[in-house]
């Protein structure tokens, strides 16, 4: 199990757009992926989940990653969150 | 009666007043597992072929090159397949023996409803994409058609919310304006309508009730007015409104991407004066390049306590994340006897403008100063903040004023809390004293910001808002000038960079003759950012320096603004 806090660094936070990218980005692996945010925790494979979630710029968020290919989930989820955000 | 101005604009023409068909649930329920079997398969189907048909029109918005629309409808996709949905629904068909047509109905509303309770404007607007979602299943569960009947040109779209499906299979080019009972200004409705254009007004709420399919209506997507059937002389004056208005507009955008820079490469930044996140927005869509002057008295007034340090904090983080990393000048809260806070208990004096306020309550009531500079400074961490203390008259105060800051700074420090710790600090130059020893404070701050409406009431001795003397209120007079031209002058040679904040700095007559004293910086209204940008773009430092020699020449104010008036035609 790989676990990691993010800071949500984008001023709109994480809307309908970047949470489309990071439904799919999920997707592409077997590992059953979770965003934890206080004391709610979804599984990341939902668009309605993570929009449930109503995460803004300055919230800071965990994301567990469990499963045979979890160290390449959570690589590719590092990136979505440290870089990709960003731009999207 | 108002509605809330979400794309700006006036339009002109007739309404066609669009009623959406309610689905409603049938409430059926399912006889034996055959049933169960067949309802699943619909209801698999149903996201098969919604799906299909969404691909196929984000392939036709992509080559239309309308990635903007694209890509919302890519978030519609996703939720026509999203696994929560699916779970829900699926499980109501298999336990509680729903028909799939229900099932969608419930899990839906119930999402919606979730969203719809959401305090943040963005993530509650959310509601319609869901909203949304269902109605493309019904759709496909019961193969019925669109709703959208022919639009005639030149029409005003009343309906009571517009989901993206709908704005998109709208003919949108026969459609000058919207309006819509629900919505905020993140709905669909607001954001397809700015995208294209068009003037909208959303959150008209039980207002619509009162307009019927073919009544004339005139619209101000600007400040959310709504005229039905206006008389010959309103339409008059809002055609000649829409005409200045789309004069402006294009000025506007021919101007907002383009960098403030004189024909002979001398670069101005131009920033806002803002006083809160939602300012800071604005400024941007009119080309500012950050904010010269974040007020935050605001923040003080009207309540019964100064406000947390949490609170505080929150307030100066969103308008840093808003910023994205440009500056944004924090200005210490800056109020005196001419505004009373409750909490404060400030005597009412005699001169105000003379006595207890701004830095000097500061550095009196240092437990204000300090929540209100650890806050700032926390929110630092988030953008490109820049501390500005207002009222400064000698280097005492500054370093009085730094010591707290340092104070700060080290509680900061000890108890791990990240901030920017090369934070900009500067002064506001408005007493005459700070003006003349601008040479002295110079070696201790980072940047000057002169405020030229305070400067000038203090140096001429005129109290501005007494309507007996409020005509020596100027500028333009010589003293004035000499004293911001000092400021200009020892900043650039101290190399502390120079702003100017007062309302001198949007005066489209003093921009050359600042530009020519060597001011490169000017925060303004943010409207008066791109008026401002025209004239630089327009007029060569060169000749900028000759207006300013010039005009140090002369000895009036009227004969200086006289041939300023001359030079601007």
């Amino acid at each position: 199990m790989i676990s990691k806090d993010y800071l949500i660094t984008a001023a709109e936070g994480l809307h309908a757009r970047p949470a489309t990218n990071l439904v799919r980005l999920g997707k592409k692996y077997t590992s059953i992926i979770s965003l934890k945010k206080g004391e709610k925790t979804v599984k990341l494979n939902s668009m309605l989940n993570i929009l449930s979630m109503a995460l803004k710029g300055g919230d800071t968020i965990t994301i567990i990653t469990e499963g045979e290919d979890e160290a390449e989930a959570a690589r590719a989820i590092d990136i979505f969150f440290t870089e990709e955000l960003k731009n999207l | 009666m108002k509605g809330i101005g979400a794309s700006p604009g006036i339009a002109i023409g007739k309404a066609l007043v669009i009623n959406k068909q309610v689905i409603k649930t049938t409430g059926i329920a399912l006889q034996n597992e055959e049933e169960v079997i067949i309802e699943l398969e619909k209801f698999h189907h149903a996201v098969t072929s919604a799906v299909g048909e969404v691909n196929l029109l984000i392939q036709e918005l992509s080559l239309q090159g309308d990635k903007n629309t694209a890509a919302i409808m890519e978030v519609l996709v996703e939720l026509l397949q999203d696994e929560q949905i699916a779970v829900d629904i699926i499980e109501k068909i298999k336990t509680e023996y729903k028909t799939a047509n229900d099932a969608v109905i419930e899990v839906i509303d119930n999402a919606a409803e979730m969203f719809r309770n959401m305090k943040d404007e963005y993530f509650s607007a959310r509601a319609a994409d869901v909203q949304d979602t269902g109605s493309r299943l019904i759709k496909h569960l019961n193969g019925s058609s669109s709703l959208m009947e022919s639009i005639p040109a030149g029409s005003i779209m009343i309906a009571e919310d517009l989901t993206p499906s709908d704005t998109i299979a709208l003919d949108i080019t026969k459609i000058i304006g919207f309006v819509t009972q629900a919505g905020g200004k993140t709905s669909h409705t607001a954001i397809i309508a700015k995208s294209k254009g068009i003037p909208a007004i959303v959150g008209y709420g039980a207002g619509i009730a009162g307009i019927q399919t073919n009544d004339i209506l005139i619209i101000d997507g600007s400040d959310g007015t709504i005229i039905v059937n206006p008389t010959e002389e309103e339409i008059i004056d809002y055609k000649a409104r829409q005409a200045s208005f789309i004069k402006h507009l294009t000025m506007l955008q021919s101007l907002k991407n383009v960098s403030a820079k004189t024909p002979d490469d001398v670069r101005i930044t131009l920033l806002a004066n803002i006083s809160n996140a939602q300012d800071m927005e604005e400024a941007f869509d009119f080309g500012a390049e950050g904010s010269g002057l974040l007020r935050t008295e605001f923040l003080f007034m009207a309540r019964n306590s100064p406000p947390g340090e949490e609170e505080q904090f929150e307030f100066y983080k969103s308008i840093a994340l808003k910023a994205k990393g440009k500056p944004v000048t924090v200005r210490t809260l800056d109020i005196g006897g001419d505004k009373p806070l409750p909490y404060f208990n400030l005597p009412s004096e005699q001169n105000p403008f003379l006595g207890y306020r701004a830095i000097r309550i500061c550095l009196d009531r240092k437990d204000i100063f300090f929540t209100q500079l650890s806050a700032i400074l926390r929110a630092s961490a988030f953008g490109g903040l820049r501390i500005m203390f207002p009222m400064i008259s000698n280097i005492s105060e500054l370093r009085e004023a730094k010591s707290v800051l340092n104070d700060v700074k080290s509680h900061l420090h000890v108890h791990n809390i990240p901030f920017n710790q090369h934070i900009e600090i500067g002064i506001m130059v408005e007493i005459p004293s700070a003006a003349i020893t601008a040479d002295i404070l110079a070696k201790e701050v980072d940047f000057f910001s002169i405020g030229t409406n305070d400067l000038c009431q203090y140096a001429l001795a005129v109290d501005r808002m007494n309507e007996q003397v409020k005509h020596l209120y100027d500028p333009f007079n010589p003293g004035v000038l000499r004293l911001i031209q000092n400021v200009i002058e020892q900043g650039n040679k101290h190399n502390v960079h120079v702003g100017m904040c007062g309302e001198l700095a949007g005066d489209p007559l003093a921009t050359l003759l600042l530009i020519g004293m060597g001011l490169r910086e000017f925060s303004m209204s943010a409207a008066s950012i791109p008026y401002i940008k025209n004239i630089i773009v327009n007029n060569s430092f060169t000749s900028a320096r000759e207006i300013y020699k010039t005009v140090m020449e002369m000895d009036s104010s009227e004969n200086i603004t006289s041939y300023l008036k001359e030079i601007a035609k």
